[in-house]
């Protein structure tokens, strides 16, 4: 079987390394550049892309309508779009604590959806 | 709350740098520490930058921007930083005498023995790229709509072409494209990105939206909202190239061109001023020209990584709780730091040999030229090479760190400069 | 029924000193503005003088207008709180052909009447040292002076509301009304107003006006575009207002202080078919830059913190004395085709400085035409400029904080405009609804970050105090929106 490279920009962490993949259909025969953590993010990446997302909820009762939340986990990148409309029904009360679940396993794949930050309640004031 | 008329050690904003010195001053014994905050909660910028990304150095995590901040506003409270919420510094004296004022607290005047100028830094607007075109509405720098759209909840277009391949820039195409808005354009001036490559990844490409290099914008169009950009291909000069115009549709056009460090008070109070980061001039505990007032993060220059951010203001915080205990180093000989080949600045602009002793110390830069290939960062004393280190490449969208190191105390003692440059391996 | 006796069409500084002049008669006045606030046009986006007088054709109505008017400025600035700095002027000279013209227009400052002294090279250099040291002299008007431009607007007008002259904003005005060839009111957008008299103080807009009442007239309007940028006060002072030696056509591009510290470069002259056409040019931008440097050679693009342009109402007006052969003076005067209409047609520079005395000369036409004008026995020539939270000293801070802690929070960190200025302004005489209308009372949004940080800040405050969803707060009115949606009502 022909063996094609392709190349892949890592976004494991902020170097942004090019990996050059060899590949013999869909199986990865070499992998170059790149650190460890690159090289299992190739892997990833060609077999089941996934993403960090970070997106907000809306809260009542803070000093903002809306509260940062992100996922606990890379989510499927095919996704993305389902996970952000399902967000988008999403309310919480303050108070909120940071880590505190706002979405317990989203989409059903076992992915929590965290609250990046504390809300306080805030005094009504006129 | 109640404010104190005297102060150890008052740190002026409370983004990342301003925490990190803070909590860093405390943690040095100095007994009475207040930020300085001009927005109603701590965090600064951070608070609207709600992508993942931050915190990988430090914290060996991917965490979004409130994440990372609120892991500093909770050890500030808990090592008894004081905060001073909603108060603008109206002025600093030489003496260290700060008068601010406040809805919530009125005219505050208090006196302090060290300060760190934490205060972050400002986004370049149209004018300062001398943008032609109307003056519609709709038009926002990156950071402005961010806040909009991840703080306050609204979105400022429906349409939108962005101007500058910077990271707000790419991380705003993706959130606007989250909260379904549509990203038409990235157009970036230079022949290359200017943030960081990953973010062109999974903000860009995994999206579909399109970036072009050597563009520029010709034409704003509308007179009440922005209705349409002309762009325009560039030559390596930033010359428009006649016959390349395009008008493209929009309602809105977002500009991340660059950021500024936000000197004004420190103008005021004579701080020095490197014309080329456009933050004071510092030595590498981040002092000033100034004894006992210090700077610490993008007031300083522009980093790339908060992570580095909290690193100085680390440093400068601990610096400030040393200089409040022992008094000013009368003695304390400053080696200046140039920067070399293909280096547009370095950080610090001077080194005290002496603080050696304590272990490296850190020099960070920006590259002039990208270099898609092996390079060496070299430092020099005069011809003499003292210590290199190998990257796979430099690019000007990411700083670049080599440490002096501590076995090189005595090499670095005899030196009458040092010289940092990046050359092809 | 008679609904006003004037109605002023044209909230420009023509229209607003206009409306102050009538306000101290017995006498019902509205001004209509079809923008969404006053001092829109031309009036805002210009070079800020008062001059001295030196430079129109000796005779010209601009001559006489801007002669009789300058010394008013002491006097209004007082009473109405205008910023206003009597610095002087430089025609300046580099290189020796310019020194030959110094001569010239010394006679002809003469000519008008206005004080003015050639100085040596040396002297410029020490009265402004960032001048190119090239200078071979200069002509000294010491009369000139700096305003605050929308003040000299937003200020009159506000003095005119509180002596009883009606303003309506966003109301256009679309035609006369007439019965019997008489005029009996003006048909605008928000409906009909009946009215004896019509001022037309309508800038750029001022010819086609005119013709609606006489079709024969040969006046026309070509709006010229000036272009200008604004630099940085922590980058360079300048205090100085510089001239370059004029050319036929213009003034030149000047270098020059203002009252609130920046410094402004332009303009440039272009002709614009395109009544509403303010962009700014690659083009006259690279002109303006180019002409500034030849007077001050150091300026750093790096200081730049603003650009705009406006238009120049520049009209065809023949000079009133005939034996002048000059065709682009101001034209007042009573229209003869309808009577009741003033026109004030073709007001490009020296307009600003003229406006005081055009508006005098409105009140002698309307009385030489014979309409009644008592005087109000309680007429008010005061208006107080509202307080300005970083001008003030350190006491006056903090007893202005004491009364009202909103001044503490500051909202344009670069202009330092607190929360206490921008509530006020939204609820003054003249109440500011907009964004821009904000930033031209108190200058916020006009520093290096141009409203980067204050913008959201400022569009919640209106919708706060206006009682209005933050989406329908708009730049500059109807159609310059900013917000769209929430965040989270994405449409399906």
């Amino acid at each position: 079987m022909a063996t094609i490279l392709e190349k892949v920009i890592c976004v494991t962490c902020p170097k942004g390394c090019t990996l050059e993949v060899t590949l013999e259909g869909d199986t990865i025969i070499k992998v170059e550049n790149g650190c460890k953590r690159g090289h299992e993010y190739v892997h990833q990446e060609l077999t089941d892309p996934r993403r960090m997302v970070a997106s907000s909820v809306q809260v009542k009762g803070g000093l903002h309508p809306l509260l940062p939340v992100y996922t606990s986990a890379p989510f499927p990148k095919a996704r993305i779009q389902e996970l952000l409309s399902a967000l988008r029904q999403v309310e919480v009360n303050t108070p909120v604590k940071m880590d505190d679940i706002v979405l317990r396993n989203a989409l059903g794949t076992g992915i929590d959806i965290h609250a990046s930050r504390d809300v306080k309640e805030e005094a009504i004031t006129s | 709350m109640s404010i104190k008329d005297r102060y150890d050690v008052i740190v002026i904003g409370s983004g990342p740098g301003g925490l990190a010195a803070a909590i860093s001053a405390k943690k040095n014994g100095a007994k009475d520490v207040l930020i300085i905050e001009r927005d109603v909660e701590p965090g600064g910028i951070l608070l609207q930058c709600i992508h993942n990304g931050f915190g990988v150095e430090i914290f060996k995590k991917d965490l979004p921007g409130p994440s990372y901040a609120q892991h500093f506003i909770n050890e500030a409270f808990s090592t008894g930083v004081e905060f001073l919420l909603d108060t603008m510094v109206l002025q600093i004296t030489p003496e260290k005498r700060i008068t601010a004022s406040s809805k919530r607290h009125g005219f505050v005047e208090v006196r302090t023995k060290a300060i760190v100028l934490a205060m972050g830094c400002r986004e370049r607007t149209r004018a300062q790229i001398r943008l032609p075109g109307t003056r519609a509405a709709g038009i926002f720098t990156a950071g402005t709509a961010q806040r909009w759209v991840n703080v306050e909840g609204y979105m400022p277009g429906k349409n939108f072409v962005i101007l500058g391949s910077g990271d707000i820039g790419m991380i705003m195409a993706r959130r606007l494209t989250f909260e379904g808005a549509h990203v038409e354009r990235v157009l970036e001036v230079m022949p290359y990105l200017s943030g960081l490559t990953r973010n062109y990844v999974q903000c860009l490409l995994d999206f579909d939206i399109q970036l072009q290099l050597q563009r520029t914008i010709k034409n704003i169009i509308g007179k009440k909202r922005v209705e349409a950009i002309e762009s325009v291909a560039v030559d390596k000069k930033w010359n428009p190239i006649p016959g390349t115009e395009e008008i493209i549709p929009c309602d809105t056009l977002l500009l991340s061109v660059g950021l500024i460090p936000e000197n004004e008070l420190s103008r005021q109070i004579g701080v020095m001023i490197d014309p080329i980061t456009g933050g004071p001039i510092v030595d590498d505990s981040f002092q000033t020209n100034i004894p006992g007032i210090f700077s610490a993060g993008n007031v300083v220059h522009v980093y790339d990584l908060v992570d580095w951010v909290t690193e100085a203001g680390l440093t400068a915080g601990k610096s400030a709780a040393r200089w409040v205990s022992s008094g000013s180093q009368t003695n304390a000989i400053n080696l200046p730091v140039r920067a070399g080949e293909n280096v547009r600045y370095a950080v610090p602009h001077t080194i005290q040999p002496d603080h050696l002793a304590e272990g490296d110390i850190r020099v960070q830069m920006r590259v002039r030229q990208p270099i898609e290939k092996p390079v060496w960062v070299e430092v020099r004393s005069g011809e003499k090479l003292l210590h290199r280190k190998g990257e796979p490449y430099a690019r000007p969208g990411e700083m670049v760190t080599i440490p002096i190191k501590q076995k090189l105390m005595d090499e670095v003692k005899s030196a009458k400069d040092l010289t940092i440059a990046i050359v092809e391996r | 029924m008679i609904d006003f006796d004037v109605i002023i069409i044209g909230g420009g500084v023509i229209g607003c000193m206009t409306a102050r002049a009538l306000s101290r008669y017995q006498l019902k006045v509205l001004l209509i503005e079809k923008e969404s606030d006053i001092g829109m046009g031309a009036s805002s986006a210009n070079s800020a003088i008062i001059h001295a007088g030196h430079d129109p054709l000796p005779g010209s109505l601009k001559a006489e207008m801007n002669i009789k008017a300058n010394p008013m400025w002491d006097q209004l600035s007082a009473d109405l709180g205008i910023p206003f700095k009597r610095t002087g002027a430089y025609i300046v000279a580099i290189g020796d052909e310019d020194c030959e013209c110094l001569d010239s227009l010394l006679q002809r400052g003469r000519e008008n009447g206005v004080a003015c002294e050639i100085i040596s090279a040396e002297e410029m250099r020490n009265r402004e040292p960032l001048i190119n040291p090239q200078v071979s002299g200069a002509l000294f008007t010491p009369t000139a002076g700096m305003v605050d431009p929308f003040a000299a607007c937003i200020a009159p007008l506000e003095n005119a509301i509180e002596n009883g002259v009606q303003v309506k904003l966003e109301t256009a005005f679309l035609s006369f009304l007439t019965k019997d060839g008489s005029l009996t009111g003006i048909h605008t957008n928000q409906g009909d107003f009946n009215c004896h008299w019509v001022i037309n103080a309508a800038g750029v807009y001022s010819d086609e006006i005119l013709r609606q009442a006489d079709p024969e007239s040969t006046f026309t309007i070509i709006p010229r575009k000036g272009e200008y940028y604004i630099l940085d006060k922590s980058e360079i002072q300048l205090n100085n207002i510089l001239f370059p030696v004029p050319s036929a056509v213009s003034k030149g591009i000047l270098v020059l202080g203002s009252t609130h510290g920046n410094v402004l470069v332009g303009p440039n002259s272009t002709i614009e078919e395109d009544r509403e056409d303010k962009a700014v040019t690659a083009k006259g931008l690279n002109e303006i830059w180019l002409g500034a440097q030849k007077l001050v050679p150091t300026l750093q693009p790096g200081s730049i913190i603003a650009v705009f342009a406006g238009l120049r109402a520049s009209g065809n007006a023949p000079c009133p004395d005939c034996s002048i052969d000059y065709k682009h003076d101001f034209l007042i005067e009573a229209c003869t085709q309808l009577k009741g209409l003033i026109n004030l047609a073709g007001i490009e520079s020296p307009g600003l400085t003229a406006s005081p005395a055009i508006a005098e000369r409105v009140i002698e036409i309307l009385q030489q035409e014979g309409l009644k004008m008592d005087l109000k026995e309680n007429w008010n020539p005061i208006r107080k400029a509202r307080p300005r939270f970083h001008h003030l000293s350190m006491a006056e801070q903090k007893q202005l904080l004491k009364k009202d802690p909103r001044y503490g929070r500051v909202i344009c960190r670069c202009e330092m405009v607190t929360e206490g200025e921008i509530i006020a302004e939204i609820h003054a005489p003249l109440p500011a609804r907009t964004y821009d209308a904000i930033k031209r009372r108190t200058w916020l949004g006009t520093g290096r970050c141009l409203g980067s940080f204050d913008m959201p800040r400022v569009i919640e405050l209106l919708a706060d105090e206006t009682c209005q969803p933050v989406t329908s707060i708009t730049k500059k009115g109807p159609g310059s929106e900013f917000l769209f949606r929430l965040t989270k009502k994405v449409e399906a």
